[in-house]
């Protein structure tokens, strides 16, 4: 039984990670219907912004938890900065373009920013500290969940709280749903379209970044490609969840995290990914939309 | 208040717009008749800035806003219930009006204004917690018009409000209509293929063929004049 509960929470825990980069893609898809294959890429920049403070800090001998806080900050605002320049660049130009031309940019942003890390770091993989230390508390249930993952779900689930909380009762929540339903329709009312657009970008980025400390801190190491992956694994996690919706992409993720936590646990770890695109395949012959998305026709 | 001064408008390389030209007078309603795909609904969306003419000058209360943004043109006064309605499906309806207030911060003028859109339509009022794609076609219209009435706007532009309606719910929906121009003194602009029901509540009226305005009178007159007789009237 401890076994069946160490692969329930570290599905958990896979899942949170892979909720924190979906939403980015399911909100930027809400908004301009654009899938963002470049969003991978700034959960790496976040990761490799925390490992350069990190290093800087550990350094000067600060405390870990300090250097662990001032390092998701500023990852956070690098990733932010990040995706609101790119939005501006490589989208902005195409919004009234065919849906495809933005898509290709989106790739090409994507190999750019890889490649313009993997120049101005290295191809290898670097060591990332594990910042989380052991707490005491943890140590009788140490063998089912470890303090890093109860961090990792601490975390997403104060990100989850509050961002349910913007969507739901700020002013630039209500626009951005506003936005998501009816672009047009919101400018009318007097929604500035652009801002809504940057503040989805910049709150994606952030998440993505939060998620790239905490598994980076998990794992161990980084490098440049390791957004291609995450980026992957939670673009088919917001799919599954039905792109678009919120709540769709937090539930898509924790179904992915489980399917892959329990098919290695109980079969093999060698079809991890297996396990994941077939189920994602059988998902979608059954429900097209997703599990919790809109089935919606094309306007003529 | 308002003037269109020979604006062209395109959709790419196809152009809606040919020159048009129009006024529009403080207190007045005026409409704007004719057939489908004459460009009625193009000159409302030149006027709101979302399809932003290419040459011409669109000039409120005597500013140029021709090439400004959307939401901008909307706080200096010009709403509008766009064709098909545009309800936002999954808000609720109080939601929607919610954001017809977006861009005013006065709590207590929202407050009043929610209790007259609902005294406008009371039915609005019964249903304020349901989703706004869950009312029927004449609901969504009222909603539609209550919502660009949250933006206590001084011009209102109203794209075909009769739309797919019941006889009985349009007579209704134009009664409000010169009752809001009436007792707030909105200007209205109204866009209309009913050229019989809209001649008889404006004043003015305009009529377009292809991109282009090819007659304007007093609205009695036009509904007097045979070839609007014979081409809208179906007389």
């Amino acid at each position: 039984m401890d076994y069946f509960f160490e692969l329930f929470l570290g599905g958990l825990t896979r899942g949170s990670i892979y909720a924190l980069i979906a939403l980015g893609y399911t909100m930027v898809y809400g908004i301009v219907q654009l899938i963002n294959f470049a969003h991978g890429e700034i959960y790496m920049i976040g990761a490799f912004t925390a490992l350069i403070v990190i290093s800087v800090l550990t350094m000067l001998g600060w405390n870990q938890i300090a250097i662990l806080l001032i390092a998701a900050g500023a990852a956070v605002v690098y990733s932010s900065a990040y995706g609101y320049t790119m939005e501006k660049i490589a989208y902005k130009p195409l919004r009234q373009a065919p849906r495809l031309s933005a898509l290709i940019s989106a790739i090409g942003m994507s190999l750019f920013l890889q490649n313009y890390v993997l120049l101005a770091q290295t191809s290898d993989f670097l060591p990332f500290p594990a910042l989380i230390p052991d707490f005491e508390f943890m140590e009788p249930i140490a063998h089912i969940i470890g303090s890093p993952e109860l961090v990792i779900l601490i975390t997403t689930t104060i990100v989850m709280v509050l961002l349910t909380f913007l969507i739901k009762f700020t002013k630039i929540g209500k626009a951005m749903r506003a936005t998501a339903q009816d672009r047009d329709m919101a400018q009318l009312v007097g929604v500035d379209v652009n801002r809504v657009i940057s503040v989805t970008f910049i709150i994606g980025s952030a998440t993505a970044a939060i998620g790239g400390v905490l598994i980076a801190s998990h794992i161990g190491q980084i490098n440049f490609y390791i957004g291609f992956i995450a980026g992957i694994k939670a673009f088919v996690a917001a799919v599954l969840g039905g792109i678009g919706s919120i709540p769709g992409a937090v539930l898509g993720s924790l179904v992915l995290g489980w399917t892959e936590s329990f098919f290695t646990g109980y079969i093999s770890s060698d079809y991890e990914d297996v396990f994941a695109f077939v189920f994602l395949v059988l998902i979608l012959i059954f429900r097209p939309a997703g599990i919790l998305g809109r089935s919606t026709s094309e306007k003529v | 208040m308002l003037s269109l001064v020979d604006i062209h408008t395109f959709y790419g390389n196809i152009q809606a717009l040919k020159g048009v030209s129009l006024e529009v007078k403080e207190g007045e309603i005026i409409t704007l008749i004719g057939a489908n795909g004459a460009g009625k609904t193009t000159t409302l969306m030149s006027i709101s800035g979302i399809v932003p003419p290419r040459t011409g000058d669109v000039l409120f209360m005597g500013e140029a806003i021709t090439r400004v943004n959307p939401d901008k043109i909307v706080s200096m006064g010009i709403s509008q219930v766009p064709e098909g309605r545009r309800i936002f499906p999954y808000l609720t309806v109080l939601e929607n009006l919610d954001m017809g207030a977006f861009l005013r911060d006065d709590k207590d003028g929202v407050k009043s204004d929610l209790d007259y859109v609902f005294s406008l339509f009371p039915i609005l009022a019964e249903r304020r917690n349901q989703a706004g794609g869950t009312l029927s076609g004449g609901e969504q219209q009222m909603l539609a018009i209550s919502r660009a009435l949250m933006a206590r706007p001084r011009l209102l532009l109203l794209d075909e409000p009769s739309l797919g309606l019941a006889p009985l719910i349009v007579k209704q929906i134009f009664e409000i209509i010169k009752k809001i121009n009436s007792e707030n003194n909105t200007t209205i602009f109204l866009v209309e293929q009913n050229a019989n029901l809209a001649l008889k509540v404006a004043h003015r009226g305009y009529v377009m063929e292809n991109g282009r305005i090819t007659l304007s009178d007093a609205a009695d007159r036009l509904l007097a004049n045979e070839d609007v007789k014979k081409a809208y009237l179906g007389i």
